[in-house]
């Protein structure tokens, strides 16, 4: 080997790459990418006070004693179908829980179907079936829909589009900018069951696992929280981009600091193992049944109570609190006794190299 | 989590520190080779809890980050052929080339695909007769084994449409460089513990010799880093110049032979380019030319490609531990996780990525907490 010195080229970065010209797949990953496109192209030609609210549905004056709230969510989950669930009970689940969130009873759904040529008729029947389930389950009627066919190769089988509305009592203001310093945080049960489950389901984690999706209807957990206290101030439903990512919009919207506790948050052995094994943080890993509650720090106790007497609440636990300082930023305290900063997903989730 | 969680003891790690801040008497500088350290060390925010004395530099040891733009250039260009299904780890496709990176080549249509082992790929290659199957083999020596693996597999299936796009580098060479640099200011290596189970620590005693540095292999959880620290401050204040293992459980001091014979058997040493500190002899590795058949870089032609490179990012300062992520003026600014200017801050291994995703631009806001 001849000796080894160093020459230090100086210059040796690329130009920044930011994606404005076209869609790539991080601006679906919803994360920051995310947040960026929904700024860029749509809330700046949408303009609307509803809209600039930022939450999960919008919130809009019936002229009637209730408030409404409205949400859609597109649904193009692959494989259609994967353990704890399938792309129909995620299209029923996404909006009832959308519309939720906002302490709205969801009362309507409408679906429209997206369907490629070829699709096994028995394949929308188990996927229709589903959804009828869920609906039951969640106590909403499905009351318009829509259905288009396009030509094979243009469609990954199926996709679903959900649309729902609700009513929201008197007085009730829950939004993701009404976190206040003291309040608790509180979450429903274990992160990233519902995006290994879906991975595992692909076939590419090279190894089996026994996760399964946790997509739930969560409204009657929520009726269950509003019985119980009349100061719940944020509900939102960690799904894609992780706890991480909707504690980052939180804190944003809310203009506030959150501070985790990392022990406390409850990730499943399996799904730590999976994470492990990926390189993978289930901090920004999708949920479909979780939610996220902050609330008024002397009624944590009986809303985590009123969690836990419910079929999706039984796990709930305190994962940490709202703080004044840093405004806009998630601190996680971590077992050791350090402090860390938890951003927000910034583009597609990838696995590391090694 | 078996074998994880107590290594992430609590009381275990602070009672490690607790010993390293009896030991330690005076500063020393220590350099963690390998990047996933590194994340390990900000991720649970080790270097908080280490007395002032102990500085922590950050080590070339991110395969994503040292991988020449020019191979980033070349692998842009063969993936944007017709007929080319190119594979790679998930942290490639976000680094940039000189005007675009793998995401924007598969928005255009390329067929780019994530794998998790490059034998993914050679599965793809037989499935896909008609196609040219392209794999972008990255990495230290932990990823050797499996990516000569994929050649002898593919050439054991007798397949004619399989190749890797090379850029192997070796850790050795990058510490006898870092060794040699009149800059130098690191006064012990922790080494990196997974290319460390491969390859053993077998190579280093002539560095000790020549360049009378104290060495210690180290693991990757808290528990491991810290034994590992302690072990390097125990030997620097002994003023011993020894080589310790302080991972026991995965590295002994001959390393995996038979993985060791695969990759002679395939590779052979050669000079390579790091992005960012430049050209250090003999310091990669690149396929035997009885294995041309496999070499993507001959196969397709893309030998003409050449590279410019940005003036703002300072990554080949940062790969040397010359400097800290929070010292480049671009950090958190124009470079972000979403619009890197340098690979350190692309690769999920990159210092300034841990610096980043783990909030060190708001150092302050940190310590008030």
């Amino acid at each position: 080997m001849t000796e080894a010195v160093l020459n230090i080229e100086g210059a040796v970065c690329a130009p920044p790459l930011t994606h404005n010209e076209q869609i790539v797949m991080g601006h679906g990953a919803g994360g920051r990418m995310s947040h960026q496109l929904i700024q860029k192209a749509f809330l700046s030609a949408f303009e609307n006070p509803a809209l600039g609210a930022g939450d999960d549905a919008a919130r809009l004056e019936s002229g009637f004693h209730e408030s409404l709230a409205i949400s859609t969510d597109c649904h193009v989950v692959f494989p259609l179908f994967f353990p704890g669930g399938d792309i129909g009970r995620l299209a029923v689940c996404g909006t009832v829980n959308d519309v939720a969130m906002l302490g709205a009873t969801p009362l309507y759904l409408t679906a429209g179907f997206i369907l490629e040529e070829g699709l096994p008729m028995e394949t929308l029947q188990r996927v229709v079936a589903s959804m009828k389930a869920a609906a039951g389950e969640a106590g909403v009627q499905i009351v318009a829909g829509d259905t288009k066919v396009v030509q094979r190769g243009k469609a990954d089988g199926l996709y679903i589009t959900t649309a729902g509305v609700g009513v929201i009592v008197p007085n009730l203001t829950i939004g993701g900018a009404q976190a206040k310093p003291g309040d608790m945080i509180l979450l429903s049960g274990s992160i990233g069951d519902h995006g290994i489950a879906v991975l595992d389901a692909r076939g590419e984690l090279g190894f089996q696992s026994t996760v399964e999706s946790d997509v739930a209807p969560l409204n009657h957990l929520i009726d269950a929280m509003l019985n119980a206290s009349k100061r719940l101030h944020v509900m939102r439903d960690p799904t894609r981009g992780g706890l991480a990512t909707t504690l980052n919009e939180i804190a944003t919207q809310s203009n506030v600091g959150i501070l985790l506790k990392e022990e406390t948050i409850p990730v499943r052995r399996e799904v730590a193992a999976a994470c492990e094994m990926l390189g993978f943080d289930p901090l920004y890993i999708a949920n479909e049944g979780k939610l996220v509650a902050i609330v008024a720090r002397e009624d944590a106790e009986a809303v985590l109570r009123a969690m836990r007497a419910t079929r999706y609440g039984e796990e709930a636990v305190v994962i940490g609190e709202v703080t004044a300082e840093p405004p806009g930023r998630v601190l996680v305290r971590t077992t050791l006794g350090s402090t860390r900063i938890v951003d927000m997903l910034a583009g597609e989730m990838l696995p590391r190299i090694c | 989590m078996k074998y994880v969680d107590e290594y992430r003891s609590a009381p275990l790690v602070k009672g490690v520190i607790e010993e390293i801040r009896r030991t330690v008497t005076r500063p020393w500088t220590l350099m963690e080779i390998c990047g996933g350290q590194t994340h390990a060390i900000v991720r649970h925010g080790i270097d908080q809890l280490l007395p002032p004395e102990i500085e922590l530099v950050h080590g070339p040891g991110c395969p994503v980050c040292v991988t020449p733009l020019e191979l980033i250039d070349k692998a842009l260009e063969i993936a944007s052929q017709p007929n080319v299904i190119f594979c790679s780890y998930g942290d490639m496709l976000r680094v940039p080339g000189s005007s675009r990176d793998l995401f924007s080549v598969k928005a255009q249509g390329g067929d780019v695909r994530v794998v998790y082992s490059p034998l993914d790929a050679v599965a793809l290659a037989e499935k896909n007769p008609g196609k040219q199957v392209v794999f972008f083999a990255i990495g230290f020596e932990t990823t050797a084994p499996p990516n000569v693996m994929s050649v002898l597999h593919a050439q054991r299936l007798g397949l004619t449409n399989y190749s890797i796009l090379v850029s192997h580098v070796r850790v050795p060479p990058a510490i006898k460089a870092i060794l040699s640099s009149p800059e130098n200011r690191v006064q012990a290596f922790l080494l990196a513990g997974h290319v460390s189970a491969v390859m053993g620590y077998h190579e280093y005693p002539p560095l000790l010799e020549e360049f009378q540095i104290p060495m210690v292999v180290t693991g990757f959880e808290p528990l491991d880093i810290v034994q590992g620290i302690l072990k390097a401050v125990q030997l620097l204040e002994s003023g011993r110049i020894e080589i310790a293992n302080a991972y026991q459980r995965a590295v002994t001091f001959e390393g995996l032979r038979p993985a060791q014979e695969s990759i002679r058997q395939v590779f052979m040493e050669c000079d390579r380019k790091w992005r960012g500190i430049g050209t250090i002899p003999m310091s990669g590795w690149c396929l035997r030319p009885e294995f041309d058949l496999f070499n993507a870089e001959k196969r397709f032609d893309v030998g003409t490609i050449s590279t410019q490179e940005s003036s703002l990012c300072i990554a080949g300062q940062i790969l040397q531990g010359l400097k800290r992520p929070h010292d480049c003026p671009a950090f958190g600014r124009e470079c972000k996780t979403e619009s890197p200017l340098g690979a350190t801050m692309v690769s999920s291994e990159g210092a300034c990525a841990a610096y980043y995703k783990y909030g060190r631009q708001f150092q302050s806001m940190i310590s008030t907490n």
